[in-house]
């Protein structure tokens, strides 16, 4: 290979743009078989490699590269699986440019290697030659472990114990088990179907899924401890959003982003009326926030018809929190975005509908805690926006149910749960947390990484707690 | 899958069921609810418990054949199986010993306001109860209240049986004086009843079904107004103080997906749907 044709990646097709503005299936394609190899070959197989620093999980990066490049695909998957569970879905979704990609060498002169695409492309093959299930190391102590909640670190978690021997009940207070995965990032993201045979495969695993359960109200923590569980980890999420305070934000049009996808995604409402949920789209939608969470509202606003969406978001372009590939996606559809505003109010119609937000014009001043520029409001600046529905992507908090009902659960002035970082251990004995829970709201990796850790810290803490028997 | 044992025809349209949950059953108290869901395709709905059987293992609930959903569930015969059915959820109503409780309940509610009555007469209460409907055929559960109270009215809208109407109320309330009042109904009969008590600051508290999803505080559907401030309330409810509920927005979120509804129901109407049947 030249060093010109080492310097650029290899593109993956995505749906045109005029065709996928209109449907819900999967924007990015994947790689072929080809492409994938090509791709591999340009990685320099660095003896110390950089990009496995910058992966929260540690894959042996080089590794399975080499086995793509050779050919040996079902290896490259097998390779990956020893450290990333869910490599299907963090293929498609980890944000590869603030990990992986960031810190691979080839980055300095030209496009890192395609780390995220590659994933993808090992893990697609395996799941569409029949997925192996692993015989289970039987643990010489085994416990009884129950998981509440079925996002990223619940399934990590699951699949982990219960490979070791464990048993394992997974309790998850919706109809479908997958957490955000399922009810949060759309279908022409992450299709339904892969999170689902990732599902299916822990079930085969052994792990008793049981949805419809929520806990706190069904079964207290204590009342597992009590039904016989050695351990349970907690892993429910930041399910809670977040409003605005502003006047106006009960009105009808107005959504947290968590209903808007919650109807389109895990109830299908953008196949209404043939699926019974509802979702009523606006021609002039504004989403507020700058996140994943917001692309994806506004990239569905799009797909269930609207005319005109505008991301409104208080910053810059530079500080947009979410994955560059999607803020690109959501620029090539044609979503508006007005930066450095935010806003101040919503007004509404006679019948109590939404029909205009004001907002106020912002500027950056100096760094706050997070290093970014804060924005502050620029004086006199308010101004009308025609709209008739509003999504409000601002961030979630974790849930308090299970906090509320669980006596000895420390938790922060944000609802978080404390956890020692390295086993995951909570305050409470035989509790363990990992996730959005403990991070508040972040990315599927980093929940998966926590679950890696609470698995460990669990396995330990069983084989004390039973040794001496 | 969640098999319904027992299914009966209270008045035309209004229907119990009695679902095997035995894991709901064991934990459910009055006042909470459960999320139903038909089949893959369906939507998730909530319905206020109606009672348990701890033998066997069930939860009782009723409901009102009005939209795709529940015309769907109204077909649903027992021994047959919905895919969902989630809780308790909510959290249980207030039933602790107060002295003398006003309850009123309209149409299908007057089957979990029965629940909630039993537990309160339970706890030493003195119940002075109003059943509702919209005519006499419409009743339901009003023998049952009977039985839990110590004095007993009946209201019908068109005055075919009792009161017409529950303007009487007026008078009951100044003529005795309530330690604790509870109502249970359609929104626009809660705020009526709301607007009767509030001259004597009596706590009133209401059962709210506003728009739901998941039922668990992650999408704020059922975002209210309590006090001033924003309440969801599958998670801070579903029973409120009525003195302290904004009730006209309430009305007003209520109606956001009536179109969809409208149309899913003619359309359910003129052709079907299948729902799984286990
Ligand atoms: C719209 C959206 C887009 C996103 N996009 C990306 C992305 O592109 N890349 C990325 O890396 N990250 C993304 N994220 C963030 C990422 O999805 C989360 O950080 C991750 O899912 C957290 O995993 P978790 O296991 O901690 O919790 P979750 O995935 O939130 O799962 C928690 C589960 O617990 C259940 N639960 C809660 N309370 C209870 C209870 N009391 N009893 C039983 N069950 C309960 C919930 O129903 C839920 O299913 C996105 C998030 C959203 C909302
Ligand atoms: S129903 Fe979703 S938060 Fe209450």
């Amino acid at each position: 290979m030249d060093k010109e044709q080492r310097k650029h990646a290899t593109s993956m097709a995505k749906q045109d743009v005029l065709d996928r503005i209109h449907n819900f299936y999967e924007v990015a394609l994947g790689y072929t078989q080809e492409q994938a190899m090509a791709e591999a070959e340009r990685c320099l197989q660095c003896p110390n490699p950089r990009c496995v620093q910058g992966c929260p999980v540690d894959i042996d990066i080089p590794a399975f590269i080499k086995e793509i490049k050779e050919g040996n695909f079902l290896a490259a998957s097998a390779k990956i699986k020893e450290k990333n569970s869910l490599p299907a879905v963090c293929g498609r979704v980890c944000p590869q440019e603030n990990q992986c990609q960031k810190m691979c060498v080839i980055g300095k002169m030209g496009d890192p290697i395609s780390i995220g695409r590659l994933e993808r492309f090992a893990s697609d093959y395996e799941r569409k030659m029949g997925v192996n299930i692993p015989d289970k190391d039987v643990a010489p102590v085994t416990g009884k472990v129950a998981i509440v909640g079925s996002g990223p670190a619940g399934l990590t978690v699951a699949a982990d114990l219960v490979k070791l021997g464990h048993e394992v009940a997974m309790f998850e207070s919706l109809h479908l088990a997958g957490g955000v995965l399922m009810y949060g990032i759309p279908e022409f993201r992450l299709p339904k179907e892969i999170v689902q045979a990732e599902v299916e495969y822990i079930k085969k695993l052994g792990v008793d899924v049981k949805t419809n359960y929520t806990i706190g109200r069904i079964f207290t923590i204590d009342e597992l401890f009590a039904d016989g569980f050695d351990a349970i980890f907690v892993g429910s999420g930041a399910g809670l959003p977040r409003f605005m305070g502003i006047p106006g934000e009960n009105l009808g049009g107005v959504y947290s982003a968590n209903e808007f996808l919650i109807r389109v995604n895990l109830m299908k409402g953008y196949l209404f009326p043939e699926y019974d949920t509802p979702i009523r789209i606006g021609k002039n939608v504004a989403v507020i926030g700058g996140g994943n969470v917001a692309m994806d509202s506004a990239r569905c606003s799009l797909r269930l018809g609207a005319e005109k969406v505008y991301i409104v978001y208080r910053r810059s372009r530079e500080e947009l929190p979410a994955r560059e590939e999607e803020a690109e996606n959501a620029e090539e559809e044609g979503i508006i975005f007005r930066l450095l505003n935010n806003p101040t109010k919503f007004v509404g119609d006679e019948s109590g509908w939404v029909s205009g937000m004001e907002c106020i014009k912002m500027e950056l001043g100096e760094p706050d805690a997070s290093g970014r520029r804060r924005p502050v409001p620029v004086e006199g600046s308010e101004f009308m926006m025609d709209i008739d529905t509003a999504i409000i992507a601002i961030g979630q908090t974790p849930n308090p149910l299970i906090q509320r009902t669980t006596e000895g659960l420390e938790t922060t002035k944000w609802g978080t749960i404390v956890v020692n970082e390295e086993t995951g251990a909570a305050t409470k004995e035989g509790v363990y947390a990992g996730g959005d829970v403990v991070s508040g709201a972040a990315t599927v990796i980093s929940a998966m990484g926590a679950g890696k850790k609470a698995a460990k810290g669990i396995h330990e803490y069983i084989k004390k707690k039973k040794g001496g028997k | 899958m969640y098999k319904i044992v027992a299914k009966k025809e209270l008045a035309p349209n209004i229907y119990l069921i009695e679902v095997a949950a035995p894991d709901v059953a064991a934990k459910a108290n009055p006042g909470q609810f459960v999320i139903i869901r038909l089949d893959d395709k369906g939507e998730r709905v909530p319905l206020t418990i109606a009672g348990v059987d701890l033998e066997k293992g069930t939860v009782a609930t009723a409901f009102h054949a009005v939209g795709r959903t529940t015309k769907k569930l109204a077909k649903v015969n027992a021994g047959e199986s919905i895919m969902d059915f989630s809780g308790p959820l909510g959290n249980p109503a207030e039933v602790g010993k107060f002295g003398k409780v006003l309850l009123v309940g309209g149409g299908v509610w007057c089957a979990p306001l029965h629940y909630v009555a039993t537990t309160l007469r339970k706890n030493g209460n003195k119940l002075v109860v109003a059943a509702a409907g919209r005519t006499e055929n419409d009743m339901v559960y009003a023998d049952e209240l009977k039985a839990v109270s110590d004095v007993f009215y009946v209201a019908t809208d068109d005055g075919s049986k009792g009161s017409e109407g529950l303007d009487f109320l007026a008078d009951v309330l100044k003529s005795e004086k309530f330690d604790h009042a509870v109502v249970m109904g359609p929104v626009s009969m809660l705020k009526k009843v709301v607007e009767m008590t509030r001259p004597y600051g009596l706590n009133t508290m209401v059962t709210l079904a506003s728009l739901m999803v998941d039922g668990t505080g992650m999408c704020g559907a059922c975002r209210v107004t309590v006090g001033g401030e924003t309440k969801f309330a599958c998670m801070d409810g579903p029973e409120f103080n009525g003195l302290d509920v904004d009730f006209d927005e309430l009305i007003s979120r209520q109606r956001v997906y009536l179109p969809e509804e409208r149309m899913a129901s003619m359309i359910y109407d003129k052709l079907g749907g299948g729902v799984k049947r286990g």
